[in-house]
């Protein structure tokens, strides 16, 4: 994670096209910006970046889905939950399934987990856009890339 | 077995908060109703789970921006579900 850049996930660990299903690591950094006002001497990661993570993660799942070829942007939540606390240095799982794939629109259930102990989840939507150009899905490319997202999967999928 | 129209009617009052009295087939989702782009992936969405379809919601979209189509063409509700109906006939076909 990198909180101030909005970059949530460390890298995806897993993407299963057949159950159109995505799980990535998420480690909360041990020191941000961040922390120093959300709350001074009482660090918690905010609620709103633990649902930018799991969009992040649908929005993984959504591009392997569409073998990108679409862009995911964010539109809206339901159902959304924050169970618990997270500090820095705390190692994260993000768990995605899509649950409706339409056209121009997608929605996914998606829920963090700490040591297997689920501290957030959320019903996603998505409008599912055209690349605005093609140097945007080059740079989704390559940031997929750094996350390890498996592209070699596209092809069964 | 609720009618298409009666389905959708529901669908659109529960999602977008609007008295079922005022959905009627000659509603225009856009005009008359004041729907949005949003409420209506919504719609959609659940619209695509009731009936077992996809809503061609992009070719619509590209149809009435190339002045192929009108909005009414779709976005009447008596018009959106002929469509609906054709859909699902074309699944079961």
């Amino acid at each position: 994670m990198r909180l101030e850049y909005f970059q949530m996930i460390t890298r995806v660990v897993s993407f299963d096209a057949q159950a159109k299903t995505l799980t990535a690591a998420a480690d909360v950094p041990a020191e941000s910006p961040v922390f120093e006002g959300h709350f001074p001497g009482y660090p918690l990661l905010p609620g709103v970046l633990m649902i930018e993570a799991m969009a992040q993660t649908s929005g993984w799942l959504i591009l392997g889905l569409n073998r990108l070829t679409a862009m995911p942007f964010l539109v809206g939540t339901n159902i959304t939950k924050m169970r618990d606390f997270v500090q820095p240095s705390t190692p994260l799982v993000v768990h995605a399934e899509m649950v409706g794939d339409g056209s121009g629109y997608a929605v996914t259930k998606a829920f963090i987990t700490r040591e297997g102990k689920k501290v957030a989840e959320a019903e996603i939507k998505f409008a599912v856009k055209t690349f605005p150009d093609p140097k945007f899905a080059l740079m989704i490319r390559e940031w997929g890339e750094r996350l390890q997202f498996p592209f070699e999967k596209l092809e069964t999928a | 077995m609720s009618s298409t129209f009666e389905t959708v009617s529901k669908i659109i009052s529960e999602t977008c908060d609007i008295p079922l009295e005022k959905i009627t087939p000659e509603s225009h989702a856009i005009d008359d109703l004041g729907i949005d782009s949003l409420d209506f992936l919504d719609i959609a969405f659940a619209i695509d789970k009731a009936f077992g379809i996809k809503l061609p919601l992009e070719k619509w979209t590209q149809e009435v921006n190339e002045g192929k189509a009108k909005t009414e063409d779709y976005f009447v509700l008596g018009a959106l579900c002929g469509k609906i109906d054709e859909l699902v006939a074309a699944k079961g076909a």
